[in-house]
């Protein structure tokens, strides 16, 4: 749904450059976890963390949420114009590729029309539009999602595995600004959130 | 214009059904004039208006029926206004008969005698002949008026009282309704249009004619509900969401149009059968070409280029000229079906715009409209007793 930052992999950078132990890192605190009762509870806490201030939270549940995108304070997703840009390549390489082909690399005269007859170019050119577009579509997906990865902070959370089901989550990741263990548990009690938790890797 | 908050009725509408009429007045008498002046050209003019009109009716009832089969959400509060463009199917019928008196100043193969030296012409003489011609038309109207009238008078009794059942019935009535509004308008389109060049054919034909059918309806409802919003009507009701929606629809099918178009003329281009291309050469002879390049341009990329982007489909301003647009595109469209068979003086190929296509236009649009608001004024403008009108209206698409 969102931008959800590359928390998961810190930890391995810096084990690997900073002097703690693993088990220091272990234990810090990756990002904090709360629960909400119903989808309209979930669209409200997610308004209050965006009137906050807050930048690195996500909100979880089983099924998309009308108005979550305003609520959040995402930004309009730039997907729309990766996906213009490859369906034009696809356009323009599908014609290039049939102009050349039958005017150059090997004329042939078919039921006597010209070579380059435009007409016949249009149902491949459309397909090729179409292929590259969606290509766009689910790989600038996948890269502005940062997708695949192999690890996201609030899989240390047991109750986590309810978002599939009933349960609707925020999520807030250490590396925001305002991210405080004391301050941000309170501030999501102060919205409503139940069971909240600390997302440490032990 | 006054909407009453309890009922939802229409009051102080003006002279809106007035002038509508008066226009109507203006439009046949200059079709009188131009049945003087003209009669060849006025009777292709008066079958470019009818159809005009005629598939606005028809896009009014797939409309509706779409929207009763998926049981939608979100078309509720436009669904008044596409009831009352189906309802005037009735009247429509009514508006065929100059359609009928002048067949055979549109239709070559309604001469007598015509069959008997012409293979073809024999060959289809079982369907194209005038007593069975007549009889498909009663038949396409008996379908279209009965369905137009079902869903329509349902509708307007759950306005006094909501009973599930009925939902229920119009749902019931909308699945065969869907069928038979295939079939017949696929006939239809093949009788009025099609066999103006009896010789020639094309089984997607029907697709063609449906794809610009709905296309003009989505873009009517969006003109309808935005000029009622200038008045204030219904401001907070019909949404930016669901002038979204019927932007996107309006987008999908100006592309779903050009789809079908192209592979008309695709499959006639690769095939190139002179019996076939004929229908495309006449449409390329003199000042054709002009307008057959313009239809490609206006029906198809114009639209496509304007509603591309989300920002366009939620700028009321862009989404109404767009409309406009696309319903101008369609009369266009239909003109460039229908006139290119009218039979001329030789050497005398191209385009002829004339004062009589602006009187059909004119005649055929003020009657329809007339009944259109007569019939929207008559009752509350949107179905208030429906449960998911609520639904509709919260609506924001976001």
């Amino acid at each position: 749904m969102t931008e959800t930052g590359t928390t998961g992999n810190i930890a391995q950078e810096e084990l690997q450059t900073s002097g703690e132990t693993k088990a220091e890192l272990l234990a810090r605190p990756e990002g904090m976890l709360a629960e909400f009762a119903n989808p309209a509870e979930l669209l409200h806490a997610a308004e209050k963390l965006r009137d906050a201030g807050y930048k690195r939270f996500d909100c979880h549940s089983p099924f998309p949420i009308h108005g979550m995108d305003e609520a959040m304070g995402l930004a309009p997703s730039f997907l729309g114009w990766v996906v213009a840009a490859m369906g034009i390549t696809g356009g323009s390489l599908g014609l290039i590729m049939q102009w050349w082909m039958s005017t150059i690399d090997y004329p042939l005269v078919i039921s006597g029309k010209p070579y380059f007859s435009y007409q016949a170019y249009v149902p491949v050119t459309f397909e090729l539009t179409i292929l590259l577009a969606a290509f766009g579509a689910v790989f600038g997906m996948f890269i502005i999602n940062r997708l695949p990865r192999y690890h996201h902070p609030v899989f240390h959370s047991d109750r986590f595995a309810k978002v599939t089901d009933d349960g609707f989550f925020v999520s807030v990741l250490r590396g925001s600004k305002k991210f405080n263990v004391e301050k941000t548990k309170q501030f999501l009690e102060s919205i409503g959130g139940k069971n909240v938790e600390v997302l440490r890797g032990y | 214009m006054q909407l009453n908050s309890q009922t939802y009725r229409l009051s102080d509408t003006g002279k809106v059904g007035t002038m509508a009429l008066a226009v109507g007045v203006i439009g046949i008498v200059g079709c009188a004039a131009g049945f003087y002046v003209d009669r060849t050209h006025f009777f292709h003019a008066y079958l470019v208006a009818f159809v005009f009109w005629v598939t606005l009716g028809l896009g009014g009832l797939f409309f509706t029926m779409l929207h009763h089969l998926v049981g939608a959400d979100w078309s509720v509060v436009v669904r008044r206004i596409s009831e009352c463009l189906m309802i005037t199917l009735p009247l429509m019928a009514i508006l065929f008969i100059p359609i009928a008196l002048g067949m055979h100043e549109l239709y070559h193969w309604s001469h007598a005698g015509v069959a008997d030296h012409d293979v073809l012409l024999k060959a289809k003489a079982p369907w194209l002949n005038t007593g069975w011609f007549f009889i498909r038309a009663g038949i396409y109207f008996s379908i279209w008026s009965v369905l137009a009238w079902m869903l329509y008078n349902a509708s307007i009794k759950q306005d006094l009282s909501y009973d599930e059942s009925r939902a229920q019935t119009m749902q019931r009535i909308s699945a065969p309704g869907m069928l038979v509004f295939a079939l017949s308008i696929t006939f239809a389109s093949y009788d009025w249009l099609m066999s103006l060049d009896p010789h020639w054919y094309s089984t997607i034909f029907g697709v063609y004619v449906f794809a610009g059918s709905f296309l003009a309806v989505l873009s009517f409802l969006a003109v309808i509900a935005l000029s009622l919003r200038t008045q204030g009507v219904l401001a907070d009701t019909i949404r930016l969401g669901h002038y979204a929606d019927l932007g996107k629809l309006i987008f999908g099918f100006t592309v779903f149009w050009a789809y079908i178009a192209f592979s008309q003329y695709f499959l006639i281009w690769y095939g190139n059968i002179p019996e076939e291309t004929i229908w495309y050469q006449h449409r390329w002879d003199g000042s054709w070409k002009y307008v057959s390049l313009f239809l490609a341009a206006g029906h198809f990329l114009v639209p496509f280029v304007v509603l591309i982007t989300r920002e366009a489909k939620r700028n009321l301003f862009v989404l109404r000229a767009a409309a406009i647009w696309v319903l101008f595109m369609h009369w266009i469209d239909l003109y460039w079906l229908v006139l290119p068979n009218m039979p001329h003086a030789e050497g005398a190929a191209g385009v002829h715009f004339s004062w009589i296509d602006a009187a059909a236009m004119l005649a055929v649009g003020g009657v329809f409209f007339w009944f259109f608001w007569q019939r929207f004024t008559a009752n509350a403008i949107v179905p208030v007793s429906d449960p998911r009108l609520e639904v509709s209206i919260r609506y924001t698409n976001a």
